[in-house]
């Protein structure tokens, strides 16, 4: 496949542009990358960062326009990082920003990740205790649910034995 | 230093043992980046914060070991000559971030290699596992264990609903950069490659040829791997993976069954003379060079070729860069002398094979 851009060189780099939901695929050699300052670094890592930092910077008019506080000078309370310094480099400065400029975040994140806003992966073992045992508090909850709702009492009273265990077992 | 106690310093164990797939698959990679929640990032953290940051982290790491994988070596960068990390850079032990662009950073890493743990790079933890052939799940395994092992030293910086929270958006979630390096000869020398590449995009993957300049394929090994490290579990994603790949090594195993029925002169002809200049060349650009390995590295799997072991593609990849040669020759070259020592270094490495096969 030809470079998209030149039309001389092979494309060498491929991937895919989502802005707002669209998808575009992009062939490029490695030279017009570099022009264009898709995706390359001075090594050979690929990164996405001018494309994203492009992204970021293209939700600030918008959101400028707004009656709202300007996005650009929220703020960050624990590192002090704003959201205009954010969409300059690309990254967060800690793990308050997260919180920070989470109103922003939504958008941003489906863009990267193809749509997706909330993490369903693993949870850490010690700190995430809490989270994986509510998370299996509910999960057993919705099967006793289904259950008793088609009438299968004997395994609806196993999973109500289990429930009773691990609420108790979480208060001692 | 002997050439061969060189090669043995340079590439790394894990590298020299075999694995599942190994004649497409040359390693699997898992990356974990992970963050702690009492510092701010490295990419913004002062000089006194990465300080600290880094102390923290190497006193309640250094000079542990994780079960089988034994005691990890601390070493930290502005301890290193730049040919040094440089070296590290080229065995894909620490990335060119952490060689450059990072302050008070450090790597660990265990005797065979296969484990990295890079500190202050972009994220405060980058967890790395290295297995050789096609072997996800292992090297997820692995990762998840050393993932585990660390995550009782230091507070996470960890989100219920955005997951593990890293400098970059693109890295969030899982942290998980899940990868394998493929040697995709027939697919390129039957222009199928070309089809593939965009299709292999399709499924939220990136293509990318990892030696070399900027993305250029040098020796036709890519990297696949993931984009998308939210919305997914560390499972699926590597299971996405690993399905495409599967894919992938199903064409290209049948394009070499289609080149050996069709042109099997031709491709003959192309690997014994791809495997005479590297034995006979005097002047060799890294391009040639790596086109030459390719070819040589096909014709052993084909059977073509018997006197030569499959590793030597891996091998002269990493030794014939200009970090390593400059680190065997022990001094600094200019492009022109390097391409000159590089040629002289493959034709030692060659004659070493045969030297070894007629004592035996
Ligand atoms: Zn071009
Ligand atoms: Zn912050």
């Amino acid at each position: 496949m030809e470079c998209q851009e030149c039309h001389i060189r092979p494309a060498t780099l491929h991937f895919t542009k989502i802005i707002n939901g669209n998808k575009t695929e992009v062939h490029l050699c490695e030279e017009c990358a570099r022009e264009k300052g898709e995706g390359f670094t001075g090594s050979n890592a690929f990164s996405i960062h001018n494309l994203l930092s492009g992204l970021l910077n293209f939700e600030q008019p918008m959101s400028d326009h707004g009656a709202e506080e300007p996005a650009q000078t929220i703020q960050c309370s624990k590192c002090g990082l704003t959201y205009g310094e954010f969409a300059r480099i690309g990254k967060f400065g800690c793990d308050e920003c997260y919180k920070a400029f989470n109103n922003k975040l939504n958008p941003i994140l489906r863009k990267v990740h193809s749509g997706n806003t909330t993490h369903t992966g693993k949870i850490p073992k010690r700190i995430g205790k809490d989270i994986s045992a509510r998370r299996k508090l509910t999960d057993l909850k919705r099967q006793l649910h289904e259950h008793v709702e088609r009438e299968e009492f004997e395994e609806a009273a196993k999973i109500r034995d289990v429930i009773r265990e691990l609420e108790n077992g979480g208060e001692s | 230093m002997s050439l061969r106690n060189f090669i043995d310093k340079a590439v790394s164990p894990w590298m020299q043992a075999d694995g599942p797939d190994s004649d497409i698959v040359l390693s699997s990679r898992i990356r974990l980046a992970r963050n702690l929640s009492e510092f701010a990032f490295p990419v913004i953290a002062s000089k006194q914060q990465s300080e600290k940051a880094l102390e923290h982290i190497k006193t309640r790491i250094k000079d542990q070991s994780y079960h089988t994988l034994g005691k990890f070596e601390w070493i930290q960068m502005d301890e290193l000559e730049p040919i040094e990390k440089r070296v590290l850079v080229e065995k894909h032990l620490i990335s060119p971030y952490l060689d450059k662009d990072s302050k008070y950073s450090a790597v660990l890493i265990n005797e065979s290699e296969s484990v990295s743990i890079m500190v202050n790079e972009e994220d405060h933890l980058r967890i790395q596992c290295l297995f050789p052939g096609f072997q996800l799940n292992e090297a997820l395994t692995l990762a998840n264990g050393i993932d585990d092992w660390i995550e009782e030293k230091f507070n996470y910086a960890f989100d219920e609903t955005r997951g593990y929270l890293t400098s970059c958006p693109t890295n969030v979630g899982t942290g998980l950069r899940a990868s394998v390096m493929v040697h995709l000869p027939a697919l390129m020398i039957t222009q199928r490659m070309n089809r593939i590449a965009p299709a292999i995009n399709q499924f939220g993957l990136a293509v990318r040829g990892i030696y070399g300049e900027g993305s250029e394929a040098l020796g036709n090994v890519f990297q696949i791997s993931n984009q998308i490290t939210l919305g997914k579990s560390e499972e699926d994603i590597v299971e996405d993976l690993r399905g495409v790949v599967m894919q992938l090594i199903n064409q290209e195993k049948a394009a070499r069954k289609d080149l050996l029925k069709m042109s099997k002169v031709q491709l003959e002809d192309r690997v014994y003379r791809s495997y005479g200049i590297l034995a006979n060349s005097r002047i060799i650009h890294s391009k040639e060079a790596a086109k030459c390995l390719s070819d040589v590295r096909l014709g052993i799997d084909l059977e073509l070729i018997d006197e030569l072991p499959k590793t030597i593609l891996n091998e002269l990849m990493v030794l014939t860069q200009p970090g390593f040669l400059q680190h065997y020759f022990r001094e600094s070259l200019t492009p022109d002398e390097r391409d000159i020592r590089r040629a002289t270094l493959i034709r030692e490495r060659i004659q070493l094979e045969n030297s070894d096969q007629s004592t035996d």
